[in-house]
């Protein structure tokens, strides 16, 4: 038996019959011309259409408007929902390296043999068919930044995918997007005195990350030299974090802290350099430094644990409306999960969200175009605007209400899927 | 949207009336709720009356008289549900057995739990009024669970169920699969876990016969063991299992375990459920299920379904929900509920699940679980529907007493987080302090 969300079961038709229509639909799409119709359509470049229709042709948005207005070519395969939506980014994840069995041998996300590895790939380890990736998409999510996680000084890259292809390379939107760094009790070395590894303190932890981007700073001097006997050899390490000095790429920190949020926000200064504040438990009390610093973040799962003593105990569903109105830039992530559920759905976290003070418009944001945005990849997806990808969620009914189902879901103009969930 | 400003505006208005002294008025009518009973059709705007910690009188507000004398409390606009059931929760860092050894079923959890964790705060935030907190699941059987009702309290004591002669509440937290499969003593495989319980349970018969044929002589009555009096009693019937099973052979096993020792159980979280549900309908075996954000992190919760609760229903399976806090927060219960109805399950039977059905599953459904004449006045008052992602947990009532109120700051502080939200607190009295009486924000 396959497990899937809905097995075959009453009011849900059957699985066989859904399973056929997506193989077919998937082979007739390409070449059709495809028609998605919404009662409410957001396009999050403007306000919401109302009646709505979303033209596609060869994977791109080629027309969106009223549909009164709007012509659709003939021949075109029509899809339609309550609420169209454009198909949900997820702006931090690990799916695709951090497998859903949490076995030793589908876990690829953190190597802890060194605190400093900003060299790995994420695009060597994401494995397109895991089977959170078809579990995302059900939900409406077609792009996800994910890759190295928390959990070391600097773990690795991060990339972003879209939720379809056979391969890495075939999902790739972008390579390499971040350099994933954590400060904070995560990225200690905790031995009970066995282990002598460093970074023991974050004293330590910041003393390291100074030293190595100061050593690639060097490093980059001398790759200019004149004299090409003098110029070091190449180095992935220093090659990586290049890269971030000189702007090319954000260093993501993933701090939850203030006073780990400060110390990034020091380094950020000190090294001129841009980053991106991940999980960020506590920024509300240090909101102001990061507006002033100008530094986005992408906000914990609003559902994340708060347990009791741990980095995150003073976390709140609020933060993400807290920094919102602060005139933060945020984004809304399914985050890293050790345990179970293995994966969390933004959209549910945005729904979340959406109850605790962010505004429906924000919270959607949250996970589209604003999302996007934070990772880089706005001139490809995250609204329904014409010559953008044709990245598309469809829905019965409000996305943030839990009793709604997501009916379709398209990605590049192809329908991944229509069963609702 | 707008619907959700309209039921801001609503709770805008009623919540400053309502904030009253109510708490301890010995009569309180709520007026004009939408009220859901549980078991019976829903009141669309109901009268609900409490008298001395229970439920005196509910109805159509024009069916039911306001006693003399009695409190009113304006509730248009608010739903008012029994107080929710949690059957399966680790909220307090209680603790059971600990590495030496695979069934320790003398441990009690009772003997290990801080009321003043931040977690029992977090619950009444969440709705929940009434817990079996459990030990974990490391062990074959890791101790005795404890049936609590969250009134503010300083110790233990004051929280427990106890029966007419006294006898605190609890079941029997058992588990197979991998969580309870280590380095021996602890089996390491399926099959050993199955040996060493019906080793032990063989050994409670030995020890129930010689009871019964000692018949109170103390000449011939054996030496108390704690283990063995404990799976007595769970023999006897007298203490429900509590059995954490995730694959569908896990399910299985436990339901062949209870056909040749005859106890009674319980199947908690029951991943794969959806797999076998005919076979679980023909047991008569209640489940009690967890519903996560998405299948794996652990192996025997790869084949996670939201299904499941659906096809339970279907096949006339008595179906609750859980928590088990920490793995799902206690403040979004009611999601819970309406992830299974997503995947679906019926609107009357998820909202079953969160109350009366977890009750009978307790054996505590004569005094809780349903607004019912007669039965403990714990409430739930909802600033909506009950599975509206938008609504909001605005006050909860123990046995008549208000324990949680959005309106009051430290109460709110646990409802949302921010900082100190997880740090250890004295139980307070809350929502009738000077400072706070009609304190609306």
């Amino acid at each position: 038996m396959t497990p899937r969300l809905f097995a075959p079961h009453r009011r849900f038709g059957m699985l066989a019959a859904c399973l056929v229509f997506g193989l077919t639909a998937r082979g007739l799409i390409a070449a059709q011309p495809l028609a998605i119709r919404g009662e409410i359509v957001h396009t999050m470049a403007g306000a919401p259409i109302t009646d709505g229709v979303v033209v596609v042709e060869g994977g791109k948005i080629r027309a969106i408007g009223p549909a009164a207005a709007t012509p659709v070519p003939p021949g075109a395969q029509e899809l339609h929902g309550a609420v169209v939506t454009p198909g949900l980014v997820d702006a931090h994840s690990v799916v695709g390296l951090s497998g859903y069995l949490n076995q030793p041998q589908d876990q690829d996300q953190l190597d802890a043999v060194d605190a400093i590895q900003p060299e790995l790939r994420a695009i060597d380890a994401y494995n397109p068919q895991e089977r959170l990736i078809e579990w995302l998409r059900g939900f409406g999510v077609t792009t996800i930044h994910t890759g190295h996680a928390p959990g070391a000084l600097v773990s690795g890259q991060t990339m972003v995918v879209k939720l379809a292809g056979t391969t890495a390379d075939a999902a790739v939107v972008a390579p390499v997007a971040m350099v994933a760094a954590t400060l904070g009790d995560a990225a200690r070395t905790t031995g009970d005195g066995a282990d002598k590894k460093s970074p023991g303190t974050r004293s330590k932890a910041v003393a390291m990350l100074r030293a190595e981007l100061v050593k690639a700073r060097e490093y980059m001097r001398k790759r200019e030299l004149a004299d090409d006997t003098k110029r070091p050899d190449r180095d992935l390490r220093l090659d990586a974090l290049a890269d971030v000095l000189a702007g090319t790429r954000p260093l993501l920190v993933t701090a939850d802290r203030a006073h780990d949020i400060a110390s990034a926000l020091r380094l950020a200064d000190e090294f001129k350099i841009r980053i991106v504040l991940d999980s960020a438990a506590e920024a509300y009390l240090v909101a102001d430094r990061i507006k002033a610093a100008g530094v986005p973040v992408i906000v914990h799962p609003t559902m994340r644990r708060a347990g009791g003593g741990g980095e995150t105990e003073n976390l709140s569903f609020e933060t993400a409306a807290t920094l919102k109105k602060a005139g933060i830039p945020i984004a809304l992530q399914s985050g890293y999960e050790s345990y179970v559920p293995k994966t969390r759905v933004v959209l549910f976290e945005a729904g979340v969200a959406a109850a605790h003070g962010l505004a429906f418009t924000e919270a959607l944001a949250a996970i589209t175009i604003d999302a996007a945005r934070i990772i880089g990849v706005a001139d490809r997806v995250g609204s329904l605007e014409v010559g953008k990808d044709a990245d598309v969620g469809i829905f019965d009914g409000d996305p943030f209400e839990y009793t709604t189902h997501c009916t379709g879901v398209v990605i590049d103009g192809q329908i991944m899927s229509t069963e609702a969930r | 949207m707008q619907s959700l400003w309209f039921a801001v505006l609503v709770v805008a208005l009623t919540v400053g009336p309502m904030a009253g002294a109510w708490a301890t008025d010995p009569c309180t009518a709520f007026v004009g709720a939408r009220l859901i009973p549980i078991g019976q059709p829903e009141i669309a705007a109901g009268t609900l009356v409490i008298r001395g910690g229970t439920i005196a009188a509910l109805g159509p507000v024009e069916a039911i008289a306001i006693p003399a004398g009695a409190t009113r409390v304006e509730a248009g606009g608010l739903v008012i549900m029994p107080g929710l059931v949690d059957t399966h929760s680790h909220v307090g860092g209680g603790q059971g057995g600990d590495a030496s050894g695979p069934v320790q079923p003398d441990v009690r959890i009772l003997d290990s739990i801080n009321v003043f964790d931040a977690g029992f705060r977090k619950c009444l935030a969440g709705g929940l009024t009434t817990l079996n907190i459990m030990p974990g699941s490391g062990h074959l059987a890791s101790g005795q669970t404890v049936y609590v009702k969250l009134h503010r309290a300083a110790t233990i004591d004051d929280l427990v169920y106890r029966d007419a002669a006294g006898r605190v509440l609890g079941g029997l937290k058992m588990a197979n699969g991998t969580n309870s499969q280590k380095d021996p003593p602890f089996p390491g495989t399926r099959g050993k876990s199955a040996a060493l319980v019906r080793q032990k349970f063989i050994k409670a018969l030995a020890y129930r016969d010689k009871l019964a044929k000692a018949a109170g002589d103390p000449e011939k009555l054996p030496d108390r063991d704690l283990e063995l009096e404990t799976l007595v009693e769970v023999l006897e019937k007298r203490r429900i299992v509590h059995h954490h099973c995730h694959r569908a052979d896990d399910i299985i096993t436990v339901l062949r375990l209870r056909e040749e020792f005859g106890f009674e159980a319980v199947l908690h979280h029951v991943s794969e459920a959806w797999k076998v549900a005919p076979e679980i309908a023909r047991s008569g075996v209640g489940c009690s299920v967890i519903v996560l954000d998405s299948p794996g992190g652990k192996i025997e919760a790869a084949d996670f379904s939201l299904v499941t609760g659906a096809v339970l229903e279907e096949a006339g399976v008595p179906c609750a929900l859980h928590t088990d806090d920490p793995v799902t927060d206690s403040r979004l219960f009611l999601r819970t509920a309406a992830l299974a109805m997503r995947a679906g399950m019926s609107r009357e039977k998820a909202l079953e699940s969160l109350t009366l059905a977890g009750a009978t599953m307790l054996g505590l459904h004569d005094r809780i679980g349903s607004l019912a004449v007669g039965k403990d006045a714990d409430l739930v008052v909802l600033s909506g529907d009950p599975l509206s992602s938008q609504t909001k947990v605005l006050q909860t009532f123990v046995a008549g007493r208000q324990v949680f109120d959005r309106n009051d700051p430290e109460d709110r502080l646990f409802a949302v987080g921010g900082f100190g939200a997880s740090r250890d607190q004295r139980a307070e009295s809350c929502c009738n302090g000077p400072t706070k009486v009609g304190a609306a924000r």
